[in-house]
């Protein structure tokens, strides 16, 4: 129980930290940066929601939803980046100058 | 039959996708094809719900809770077809529209979107949910950047983080509901779901992701410059459904999940809210000084208009007076869609002509085309919400409503909104009439004036008219 | 669907579809527009004349359409609406003929004479208007669609006039539907009703349904041109001279009075207005309106500036007979709705053949244009002789009822704002004949066009302002008899106070 507790804990913890610093950082990479560790925090949450004990198998759910979910958010990470970059190469500065 | 139709919904534009894009030389032909189709599909689904009431279909015979269902409402379908509608009209136009380079990018990532879209108004547990919003922003972004300026792709990036950040709330919000009742299922969960610290925290985390990707004031400060930097048939779709997909959101977990958890002072929270997207919104729409960021503010207001009918409706017993209340919501939603979608289309192809699209210097642009000008003015009317316009009647009962129920305030806030949006479609309009040549002819160019020009013609002159079928299809499992 | 029920839908569209096809014609499809344009009229006349019979003959016509539950548009015909509806179909059919002639050979004209069949379509779904949201509708559509109108030219001046004009009628125009809504909200469906539906409503709402009136009267006054919410009128004179005929004569300017008589008779009632004190206020509005504009009228040197706040002026005598309680007077206010349009176009269609054919748009360059142009100048006299109320000119007749009904109603203020106004009208007017008829002709107009033939200018503008005249004669001289605007006005009257 305090296994969970501490995962779900810090996974809420983590999401908390990405929304600050999504909030008060302005260069557009910090902000995908936090949205990857808000990310990380939700996944966490979940994957500790999934745990019924030591006896129990896991919930398969939230598993599965943990898979779909990191999987679109590489997929948004990796587009986000490719727009960086082209702003990167168009201009020759920072992406984060916005 | 009916089963099949909610999944074609949504696979055939994902199998456009595909075909396009494993066949980038034929994109315009395959993709127009797969747009045909889906609509096709769409409206026999619509009109199977008009005529026969809702139906509901689990994938594999898992059922709910575990499998993935679809289900189709009236509320969904009138979404559906409003969608799928303005959907065809972009995809006829963007197939002139584009270059051929860039239509390579375009097909397939334009038929994603519409998946997703479709996907969304049809699904019915919160993680499927997630993912076709998740998907929608994705595709509406890379969409949005297609131009390749700088300033469209810097516009985009923030509009995606901006819109990774709301899903992201909004999935925290799932998490937190799943943690409490072990189950994603709206049905299901609205049947167990009761007021307390967890539902509210999840509903205040998924309202406000969701608030995020409606642009709702004043979170709509990423709404502009995307969808003014965008292609023209892109800012139509991010305009007309993107944003709309959220409000549905909204007002779907309003009405089939939150309903027991929510109360006066949420409501009038948004409603301020709305109020302050309407004034503001349309205050910058008039002074804008580029004809597509003006509309982009428009539909900062417009969006506005759409969350003051929470107050309203909130403090309206059920019965008569609410059930027309939620259809003109919804008709107003589907108004502006067609109206923002035929106004986007058809600045595209003033800004074509004109090669900028400064409203002050329009003036020639904007007599060369007078299909264009005529579409514009048409949105105009719903936009402004001059009758017959499906905007009129929709505004016309919420202020009958807010009158009934005393609430003067947001009967002032909607009628300076009006006034507001007459002065900026009729700032534009004042350019159309000078000294420049007579145009040879109405139509120069059939296969992006006529979907602008149908669009708008829908808009201003059939929602408002012939709404009554709304009513009837909103009974359908929706009003009570 | 039967007839009955499709005729007043009918009798707009029939202007509404050629309207919407002429938008996409080729700008020289001359004879197709033309075609499209005078189909489209003499359809509608015909389908009008089918109306009166029947509405005579105390048939009853209804479109109804359900928008949403509770939430009709009605199109229905009664002895007032025929009356409106009848003008607007005989004045369009004649200013299409003058417009066709002004235009010719100028820019945008599919656009412009779209707008223009939109602008008459608007008019009689606003005169057909069976209910308050009907006509709010309609009403809407009008400004709409005399919008392009007014900024026809396309010059800075008239880009100007349009923005006014724009300012105030969507101001009048929310103002009207917050009044609408209100009324709708408070009561349930206004629908027209001979008496009106407020009768009834009791005593704790009766303080709002004033306010209401007043919400409405803002509203409607835009439109009606009441001081002092007439700025836009004199503004909207950049138009071309068939649109100032039509704003002038049937479309914009009436619209706000019939709504005003159809607000005060079909839905407060006359009774509940009387009693009110609703009427008192009225007639003060209308009378200071009728005084400013004349004084306003005598210092203008601009011809149609001049005629325009003539309109002003004039047009409030139709909310002043609605305004005294009593039937003549009510004879007077109604049948000068149709008087004053037949006399006012004629004297815009005159207005603008001075400026067509010889370049004067002063009343200072005036001198002498009898001679030169007399058939032109013949009808403007007829005008000019019946809005002073110089009998038989029809506007005789109006001001006899008037003053009559005022009497009969004991106001005897109404009579002394009757004759100040007829002098103010000979005073700006007499000057204008005597400078036409009596004054040597000088030896060079400003920008004189000559006309090929022995017409003094084209027959497309000479016989509009010729049939309009003598129209404007026959209503006065035989005003007894059957199918006159009086004798209709008579019927109408009849009918509103229950006898």
């Amino acid at each position: 129980m305090i296994t969970q507790f501490l995962y779900g804990g810090s996974g809420i913890l983590l999401f908390l930290l990405g929304t600050w610093s999504f909030i008060v950082h302005p260069p557009l990479i910090r902000k995908l940066i936090a949205i990857n560790v808000m990310g990380a925090g939700v996944f966490h949450t979940l994957v500790a929601l999934a745990y019924r004990g030591l006896t129990a198998p896991a919930d398969p759910v939230p598993h599965a939803l943990v898979l779909t979910g990191i999987v679109v958010a590489v997929s948004a990470t990796a587009l986000a980046l490719a727009f960086g970059q082209r702003l990167d190469r168009d201009h020759g500065s920072s992406a984060d100058d916005d | 039959m009916m089963i099949d139709l909610l999944a074609l919904a949504v696979a055939f534009p994902l199998l456009g996708a595909v075909v396009v894009t494993a066949t980038p030389s034929h994109a315009r032909g395959l993709g127009l094809a797969s747009a045909v189709l889906t609509t096709l599909t769409s409206l026999v689904l619509s009109l199977g719900v008009w005529r026969d009431g809702s139906v509901r279909s689990d994938f594999g015979g898992w059922g709910a809770p575990l499998g993935i269902g679809l289900q189709a409402d009236g509320l969904s379908v009138a979404m559906l077809v409003m969608s799928n509608l303005v959907a065809l009209a972009v995809s006829v136009y963007a197939g002139s529209y584009f270059s051929a380079t860039a239509r390579r990018h375009f097909w397939p990532l334009w038929l994603l979107l519409w998946s997703a879209l479709n996907g969304l108004f049809l699904a019915t547990d919160l993680f499927n949910l997630y993912v076709t919003l998740e998907l929608l922003g994705l595709s509406a972004a890379a969409l949005g950047a297609l131009s390749g300026t700088r300033a469209a792709v810097a516009a985009n990036l923030r509009y995606l983080l901006v819109g990774l950040l709301g899903s992201m709330t909004y999935l925290m919000g799932v998490a937190l509901l799943y943690s409490r009742y072990g189950m994603l299922d709206i049905g299901l969960l609205a049947e167990v779901i009761e007021p307390g610290l967890v539902a509210w925290t999840a509903m205040a985390l998924m309202f406000s992701g969701l608030f995020l990707k409606a642009a709702l004031f004043p979170m709509h400060f990423w709404l502009p410059p995307a969808h003014a930097n965008a292609p023209a048939p892109v800012s139509a779709a991010l305009s007309a459904l993107v944003v709309k997909a959220a409000f549905y959101l909204v007002l779907r977990l309003w009405l089939d999940l939150f309903d027991p958890v929510l109360n006066a002072s949420v409501a009038n929270v948004l409603g301020l809210l709305g109020a302050g997207a309407v004034i503001w919104g349309s205050w910058r729409a008039l002074r804008a000084e580029r004809l597509k960021l003006l509309a982009a503010y428009s539909t900062v207001a417009q969006m506005g208009y759409l969350f003051i009918a929470f107050p309203l409706l909130v403090a309206t017993p059920p019965g008569l007076a609410r059930d027309n209340l939620l259809a003109a919501v919804v008709l107003l939603a589907m108004t502006h869609g067609f109206a923002k979608a035929g106004f986007f289309l058809a600045a595209g192809l003033v800004q074509k002509t004109a090669g900028h699209d400064r409203i002050n210097e329009l003036g020639g642009a904007a007599q060369a085309l007078p299909a264009a000008t005529f579409a514009i003015g048409l949105a105009g009317v719903a936009l402004i919400g001059l009758p017959p316009s499906g905007t009129f009647l929709a505004k016309w009962i919420m202020i009958e409503q807010a009158m009934i129920q005393g609430l003067w305030w947001w009967v002032v806030v909607i009628m300076l909104g009006t006034l507001l949006a007459a002065a900026y479609i009729f700032r534009v309009l004042g350019h159309a009439f000078n000294r420049e040549p007579t145009p040879y002819r109405f139509v120069n160019d059939a296969r992006t004036e006529i979907p602008a020009l149908l669009l708008a013609f829908i808009s201003a002159f059939v929602l408002g008219l012939i709404a009554q079928p709304l009513w009837t299809l909103l009974d359908q499992g929706v009003l009570g | 669907m039967n007839f009955d029920a499709f005729l007043p839908a009918a009798i707009v569209l029939s202007s509404m579809i050629p309207g919407a096809l002429i938008f996409f014609l080729k700008e020289e499809s001359h004879r197709l527009r033309t075609v499209l344009n005078m189909t489209g009229a003499l359809v509608k006349l015909v389908l009008v004349i089918w109306m009166i019979w029947g509405v005579y003959d105390g048939h009853s016509y209804e479109t109804r359409l359900t928008l949403a539950p509770g939430i009709d548009l009605v199109l229905s015909a009664d002895a007032l609406s025929v009356l409106f509806v009848a003008l607007s179909t005989l004045l369009w059919l004649v200013t299409t003929i003058y417009a066709i002639g002004y235009l010719e050979d100028s820019p945008n004209r599919s656009r412009f004479f779209g707008f223009f069949s939109l602008c008459v379509s608007a008019t009689v779904g606003i005169a057909l208007s069976g209910t308050l949201l009907t006509f709010v509708v309609f009403y809407e559509i009008l400004t709409l669609a005399t919008y392009p109108l007014v900024a026809h030219r396309g010059t800075p001046d008239a880009a100007r006039g349009a923005k006014i004009y724009l300012a105030y009628t969507m101001g009048g125009g929310a103002l009207l539907l917050v009044g609408a809504i209100w009324l709708q909200a408070l009561v349930g469906p206004v629908e027209f009703t001979q008496g009106g539906i407020l009768g009834n409503a009791p005593e704790e709402i009766r303080g709002t349904l004033v306010i209401i009136f007043f919400v409405l009267l803002g509203g409607l006054g835009v439109k009606a041109a009441l001081v002092p919410l007439h700025g836009w009128l004199p503004q909207a004179m950049v138009a071309p001279a068939p649109v100032s005929a039509l704003l002038h004569a049937v479309a914009v300017v009436k619209a706000g009075a019939f709504g005003i008589v159809r607000v005060v008779y079909d839905v407060y009632g006359v009774q509940f207005a009387h009693s009110n004190g609703l009427l008192f206020a009225l007639g003060i509005i209308a009378s200071i309106t009728i005084i400013y504009g004349s004084l306003m009228a005598l210092t203008q040197d601009s011809l149609k500036k001049r005629l325009a706040y003539s309109t002003v002026s004039q047009v409030s005598y139709i909310a002043l007979g609605a305004s005294i309680f009593g039937p003549i007077a009510t004879i007077g206010g109604v049948v000068h709705l149709v008087h004053q349009g037949l006399m006012k176009i004629t004297l815009f269609f005159c207005a603008g053949n001075y400026a067509e054919a010889l370049g004067v748009h002063k009343v200072s360059e005036m001198d002498g244009v009898g001679k030169r142009m007399p058939g032109t100048s013949l009808a403007f006299t007829l005008g000019a002789l019946g809005m002073i109320g110089i009998p038989p000119v029809a506007g005789f007749v109006s001001k006899w009822y008037l003053g009559l009904g005022a009497a009969e109603a004991g106001a005897n203020w109404v009579l002394a704002v009757l004759v100040a106004s007829s002098l103010l009208n000979a005073a700006y007017f007499l000057p204008i004949l005597y400078k036409t008829w009596f004054r040597p002709t000088p030896t060079q107009w400003p920008a004189e066009h000559p006309h090929p033939g022995r017409l003094e200018i084209g027959g497309a503008l000479l016989w509009p302002p010729l049939i309009t005249a003598a129209l404007a004669l026959a209503a006065g001289l035989f005003a007894a008899a059957p199918f006159t605007p009086l004798e209709w006005a008579s019927l109408i009257a009849e009918r509103e106070y229950g006898r």
